[in-house]
């Protein structure tokens, strides 16, 4: 139970302020570090990465937030990134968890859903063309093998909390999809 | 902070309760699904424990009588029917609740804001599954209607008002019954019709009483905390 949690007053977000040609630099950095259970998406694809800033020299503070509550990826994702910016020269790297704005799936990038379907995850819907709120269940999902669109639900939680379980009437092949969150 | 031990508390005995089903549910799915709400529910309680104050000696150095924990949350799982009434009636109130404190501008709004969406999908699968066993066999039906009848009595006090919470009760209460009694409906269930307050209803978590379950699950979870402090691995 390492990482930092959010303090009862939020502190201005380090996102939004411009960033320094070095800053800028590390948070590219930061931000390639992979996914620890989706290996095929960088934390920048994913959406996770709010901010870096630096606090002084040698002292970096980066913002992270987490897709799901209780991600257990959070940690080993706090961990790579402090290591990645050592590597290049940073001592003091501070990984600090923010809540708000609450992460949504339309975070992904198109080029971390591409990947995603390209290691057979079918991504997530945007959400914006979801009806019905935060559980669309009107949409058709597309087998992420055959790209046929008849496929059914298995189980509301797979093999992580972010993805619903499916099998393709076409081809025969279950599968996992990224959930709309 | 009580209000952040109250809904930490109910976040943190829930996802116990869940976990207990790891290796004993009826099918693969179920013990995944099981697993990864008790895994959201982990998450909630961390972020809501820590504005009370340090996670681990909270959730583990605590005796019984103070926790805050409503007695729903603490019932022990009985058959898969069970589990889902208990799953039914939490989830659809802490998603009304969550939605609630979300659009307010109290300490809870962030994580609200961000675990209503988790909850969302913790209520779905519960109300799929009420739905599924309701209108299923003739045993599925009558071990559903059982749960929800048994757990009935410990309804009333989720809308006890909790203290720092800025929640219309009456309101969210209204709300509650008519989401269930329109999922009972589809299922071909009733709304249960006992008593769930006054003398003969349960409830006084909230006030750190609790069932007589709850001490043997607290002798659980905190056996390793209190045997090896500081253990990691």
């Amino acid at each position: 139970m390492v990482t930092p949690r959010p303090p009862a007053t939020p502190r201005p977000p380090a996102s939004g302020t411009t960033l320094t040609p070095l800053e800028e630099e590390l948070l590219r950095l930061a931000g390639s570090v992979p996914d620890p259970e989706l290996p095929m998406v960088s934390l920048a694809e994913l959406g996770v990465m709010r901010g870096l800033r630096l606090l002084g020299p040698g002292r970096v503070e980066v913002e992270l937030t987490p897709t799901y509550t209780g991600c257990p990826a959070l940690e080993s994702m706090a961990t790579d990134i402090e290591r990645v910016l050592h590597d290049h020269g940073v001592p003091e790297v501070a990984v600090r968890t923010v809540l708000s704005p609450p992460w949504t799936t339309d975070a992904i990038s198109a080029e971390g859903r591409r990947k995603l379907a390209e290691s057979g995850i079918a991504p997530p819907a945007p959400r914006e063309a979801a009806a019905g709120g935060p559980v669309p269940v009107a949409l058709a999902v597309r087998c992420p093998h055959c790209g046929s669109t008849e496929t059914e639900l298995l189980s509301r939680f797979s093999s992580t909390a972010c993805k619903a379980l499916r099998r393709c009437a076409a081809c025969g092949e279950p599968f996992d999809h990224f959930k709309e969150l | 902070m009580t209000a952040a031990l109250a809904l930490g508390d109910d976040a943190l005995v829930l996802s116990h309760r869940l976990g207990e089903w790891a290796g004993h549910a009826p099918v693969l799915e179920e013990e995944v699904a099981l697993a990864n709400i008790a895994l959201d529910l982990l998450g909630q309680a961390r972020v809501l424990l820590s504005l009370a104050g340090d996670e681990d000696e909270l959730a583990y150095l605590r005796e019984e009588r103070a926790f805050r924990n409503v007695q729903l949350v603490e019932q022990p799982n009985g058959d898969f029917a069970h589990t889902i009434a208990r799953q039914l009636y939490f989830s659809t109130y802490q998603e009304l609740l969550y939605e609630r404190l979300a659009r307010g501008t109290g300490p809870f709004a962030p994580l609200a804001a961000k675990a209503v969406k988790e909850v969302a999908y913790h209520r779905d699968h519960a109300e799929h599954w009420t739905l599924r066993l309701g209108d299923g066999t003739d045993e599925s039906h009558e071990r559903m209607r059982r749960g929800l009848d048994a757990l009935w009595r410990f309804t009333g006090e989720l809308f006890e008002p909790v203290e720092g919470c800025d929640v219309e009760w009456d309101t969210l209460h209204d709300a509650w019954l008519t989401r269930i009694t329109s999922v009972l409906e589809r299922a071909t269930l009733t709304v249960p019709e006992g008593p769930r307050r006054g003398g003969w209803a349960a409830g006084a978590g909230r006030q750190g009483l609790h069932t007589e379950p709850f001490g043997r699950m607290l002798a659980e979870m905190q056996h390793l905390h209190r045997s090896h402090p500081g253990a990691t691995w």
